[in-house]
């Protein structure tokens, strides 16, 4: 069985590799052929002959790299069987971000699930992860270590709006991803209540007016103007956790810095980054979530694509599993990346 | 306990002084006695629990989680208590009695109908029920009165009714670091601000006080006397200089200010005072307010003033003053012989004075402290006690040329233990801490020296997540021929964008992994060059070279030099040969 498996993926040095197809699954250079999980850049690279993802990723990847991000396109849609060669292939969704897709694989009765980054805990802009038994599930790890357990990311919001009210005359620049958090965060805002406008950071606004005509309802939102920045004591701003730092931020009269991010969890993290309020909300599975997710498929092989591989494949040998680091160099480049030094940052 | 880890919570998170301020006055104002009192206690690290250690502490959480996976995460976080306080298990084991196993919420189990009242929302799980969460007073008392063998089983189930929070503001209490960027002396501004009370009048205080401080808080809120200042003998802080930078000269005027040479010493508060009955008390204390009065008998006894006097522990033989390495001698011995005492004779060189005779001088200009202190030292007449001179001159350059050769303006054989110049306003009062434009250190120029980095350690607190600590070393004939001898470690010297590219060097050349440890690459052609600084060397059992540095830091990071051409141990060799000479007659002292 492990051997059929081992048939139907490989690693290469453009990453993962279905020679059946044949074709690469979010190849981290330019390929003939490639399966996209989500939209993130990390994973969603331009340059490909032909790229295969769901309508959504296919957008998001229009709307961030110009057209042209690829020579052809082709749209999967979820849960439908195709074959691609000599090979089954069904996305499924993976809470992630919108758009975001397990890749299921299948061949000579063997099943593999590539992942791609994903969540267990409830998202409002997103579908949720689906389970897939499989032989072989290939996870990330970008929170693969005990100390991450993620908190109700309502409670977190909460959190957001409590400082608000404590002090109105500041504004609350919040730090989010473009692609996923930030829109998580509004939506997150919104179901808690929060009916006044959401300031934007310009580099949130095309991923934000997407998300919109996808059909997940924000609110109002608006552009954050350079002469307005005096005026926005007491507003909600979301921005790139990269401008949290730059002059960008400096305009604003006093402002209450927060960071959406799972690794507020970690103090050092967020103090490294003069994050004063601390916000722990992820778009990624927390240890538990991880350790939950490769129990529930059954399978008995386990392939760490990135993140904190290490202990995750260590956790994985004590519970009687077949488990191997793929050390992917390439990802982990935007979300939720490791920001500690010496590994890039997008923001 | 939830509200004093809510606080350390905030507090570590905000960087501005005033704003820290503002959390704890809030937090004094709204806490009622004695919880404030213990967690000003803890705040100003006046606390320490005899058993309660480190150790334990990693002791609990080993019998709980992986090993591996502690380690993994540990070597992550960089706190041990913030990776405790993390991984600690969410829920404890179930109680054995089984009976109260019950659905969680969310579990999608719906209960029998009929056969069970579902659990009421408002009722904490059932292993919470009827363990409730400890008061910080009740950590207090517990820590301080649990036998050794009773604490696990007690701070384990601590842990396990607190949250994530709390558990880490528990277990930073328990290590002893707070480290949230609080100072004892801003949490007694805090605490003076509940009744606008000036902060030094509850320093003057403080050394008579114990925790949890109910007349000082009952004092400033107005509801009470002033607690009496029992303690004829308190510290008062010291008042510190900035280092001077090359641009400063063109901003200062050299008629302003007073210069005397800086000495390669310890900083000391010799103070003496009546108590109620009329006994003269003596005390000597560190810089930061530590009473050292008991290492040093031999200038206590010399202490015959009523006042307080600010100065620099020196060792002096044959009337000269001796080498840092040589008081370092003295410091390093734990008992206080009567050998150790005539070998090593402490003196104090006064360079201030804070109190006389129940006055407090502070608000003087420093011109006038100096003459009351000259008077002060003249009628003493004590071979033990004598006054820093001053350092004459009319224009930077001129005191450019003393500080660069001590010797040719009077300082004569005492010029090997200066290190530099300090810089006095003659207007300036006594103003503790650090303020600006006032005093400057002038120090002389470091010594150099080019070594390569071997290993890296992650640093602590703000820089727990980077390699910070550094560990470099030079050039010696091996057995195998060259090879590299550790000499010294250094955490500071560099920006942080320079942090940056080290860390991400050493993240990049590992070649070994000790726990929070990196061992790098190094050898001839291969690793990182580091220019390191420091003020002397001393010979030292500890270091595989027998050296040690003092005040090692990295001047210049050279990624331009290949370590073949880094120093050898030769040219430390040299330097301490220079610093020896003077120690010499005593090399048969064991
Ligand atoms: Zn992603
Ligand atoms: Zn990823």
């Amino acid at each position: 069985m492990t051997l059929v498996c081992a048939d139907i993926l490989k690693l290469t040095p453009e990453g993962l590799f279905c020679p059946l197809g044949p074709f690469h699954i979010d190849p981290t250079r330019p390929v003939q052929r490639a399966l996209v999980t989500h939209g993130h850049s990390d994973h969603a690279r331009p340059g490909h002959g032909a790229v295969m993802a769901t309508r959504e990723t296919l957008r998001i990847m229009a709307a961030r790299c110009q057209d042209g991000f690829a020579r052809t396109t082709q749209v999967a849609s979820l849960r439908e069987p195709m074959r691609i060669g000599e090979v089954t292939v069904t996305f499924l969704p993976a809470g992630h971000v919108l758009g975001s897709a397990q890749i299921a694989l299948e061949a000579g009765g063997c099943r593999v699930v590539v992942s791609g980054d994903y969540k267990r805990d409830p998202d409002p802009t997103c579908l949720p992860f689906e389970l897939v038994p499989c032989d072989v599930f290939i996870t990330e790890a970008t929170f693969g270590l005990p100390v991450f357990r993620h908190p109700d990311a309502r409670g977190e919001v909460r959190k957001l709006l409590d400082s608000v009210a404590l002090f109105p005359e500041r504004a609350h620049l919040v730090g989010a991803y473009a692609l996923g958090k930030a829109q998580r965060v509004m939506a997150l805002l919104r179901e808690e209540g929060y009916d006044r406008p959401i300031y934007l950071h310009g580099a949130l606004e095309r991923l934000t007016q997407l998300y919109r005509e996808e059909g997940v309802p924000l609110g109002e939102t608006r552009k954050v103007a350079a002469a307005d920045r005096k005026s926005l004591g007491g507003a909600i701003v979301l921005c790139p956790p990269s401008a949290l730092q730059d002059l960008w931020s400096r305009r604003f009269p006093d402002p209450v810095t927060a960071f959406a991010s799972g690794w507020m969890r970690v103090r050092a993290r967020a103090r490294q980054k003069g994050v004063e309020l601390p916000l722990v909300v992820s778009d990624h599975a927390d240890w538990d979530d991880l350790c939950r997710t490769i129990r529930e498929t059954g399978a008995g092989e386990v392939w760490v694509t990135h993140g904190q591989e290490d202990a995750l494949v260590h956790w994985c040998r004590t519970q009687g599993l077949r488990a191997r680091p793929l050390h992917m160099l390439g990802y982990g480049d935007e979300g939720e990346n490791d920001p500690s030094p010496g590994k890039g940052e997008e923001g | 306990m939830n509200r004093f880890a809510a606080l350390l919570d905030r507090l570590a998170y905000e960087p501005r002084r005033n704003a820290k301020l503002r959390i704890m006055a809030e937090y004094f104002r709204q806490t009622p006695d004695p919880e404030r009192g213990f967690a000003l206690a803890a705040l100003t690290g006046a606390l320490t629990f005899r058993h309660a250690k480190p150790s334990l502490v990693r002791g609990l959480i080993e019998e709980r989680a992986d090993p591996v996976l502690f380690g993994l995460s540990w070597d992550y976080v960089g706190d041990m208590a913030e990776t405790v306080a993390l991984m600690w298990p969410a829920h404890p084991p179930a109680s054995p009695r089984g009976q109260e196993a019950e659905a969680r919420p969310g579990d999608g189990e719906a209960a029998h109908p009929g056969t069970e009242e579902p659990p009421h929302p408002c009722l904490p799980p059932a292993a919470e029920r009827g363990r409730a969460v400890p008061t910080l007073s009740e950590v207090v008392s517990g820590l301080a009165s649990a036998s050794k063998s009773d604490l696990p089983a007690l701070i384990a189930g601590w842990l396990d009714v607190l949250d994530e929070t709390g558990r880490w503001a528990l277990l930073k209490l328990i290590t002893g670091e707070l480290r949230i960027g609080v100072s004892a002396r801003l949490a007694k501004t805090a605490v003076a601000s509940l009744g606008g009370v000036d902060p030094d009048e509850v320093e003057h205080l403080w050394h008579g006080l114990t925790p949890p401080y109910e007349p000082l808080f009952a004092w400033v809120e107005g509801r009470g006397p002033k607690p009496e200042t029992a303690d004829p003998t308190p510290f008062r802080p010291p008042m510190l200089a900035h280092p001077l930078e090359e641009g400063d000269f063109a901003k200062l005027d050299p008629r302003d200010f007073l210069a005397e040479w800086k000495w390669d010493g310890i900083r000391l508060q010799a103070v003496a005072g009546r108590d109620a009955h009329g006994h003269l008390q003596r005390r000597i204390y560190s810089r930061t307010g530590e009473d050292v009065s008991r290492a040093f008998p031999d200038l206590i006894g010399a202490l015959d003033f009523e006042g307080a006097v600010d100065g620099e522990l020196v060792i002096v033989r044959d009337g000269r003053v001796q080498s840092f390495n040589v008081l370092q001698q003295r410091l390093n011995r734990k008992s206080v012989t009567p050998k150790l005492l005539a070998e090593y004779p402490a003196h104090l060189r006064a360079y201030d004075i804070l109190a006389e005779g129940g006055e407090d001088l502070r608000a003087l200009p420093f011109a006038e402290r100096r003459r009351r202190l000259e008077a002060l030292v003249a009628r003493l007449n004590e071979p033990r006690i004598d006054l820093s001179p001053q350092v004459p001159f009319t224009t930077w350059e001129e005191l450019a040329a003393a500080r660069a050769d001590p010797a040719s303006v009077g300082a004569g054989e005492d010029a090997e233990a200066i290190e530099g110049c300090m810089l006095k306003r003659a207007d300036s009062p006594y103003v503790p801490g650090r303020p600006k434009g006032l005093w400057f250190k002038w120090k002389r120029d470091p010594y150099l020296v080019d070594a390569v980095l071997m290993y890296a350690a992650r640093g602590s607190g703000k820089r727990s997540s980077y390699y910070s600590d550094y560990t470099f070393g030079v050039w010696r004939d091996g057995p195998d021929g060259e090879e590299l001898v550790p000499v010294g470690k250094a955490y500071f010297g560099f920006t942080d964008e320079e942090l940056l590219r080290l860390d991400r060097f050493i993240r990049n050349h590992t070649v070994n992994r000790f726990g929070p440890v990196r061992e790098v690459e190094y050898g001839p052609d291969r690793g990182l060059v580091l220019e390191v600084a420091f003020e002397g060397l001393q010979r030292s059992t500890r270091h595989k070279s027998g050296l040690a540095m003092r005040f090692p830091r990295i001047h210049r990071i050279r990624w331009d030099k290949p370590p073949r051409e880094a120093d050898r141990i030769e040219a430390l060799e040299r330097i301490l040969a220079r610093g020896e000479a003077e120690v010499f007659p005593l090399k048969e002292v064991p």
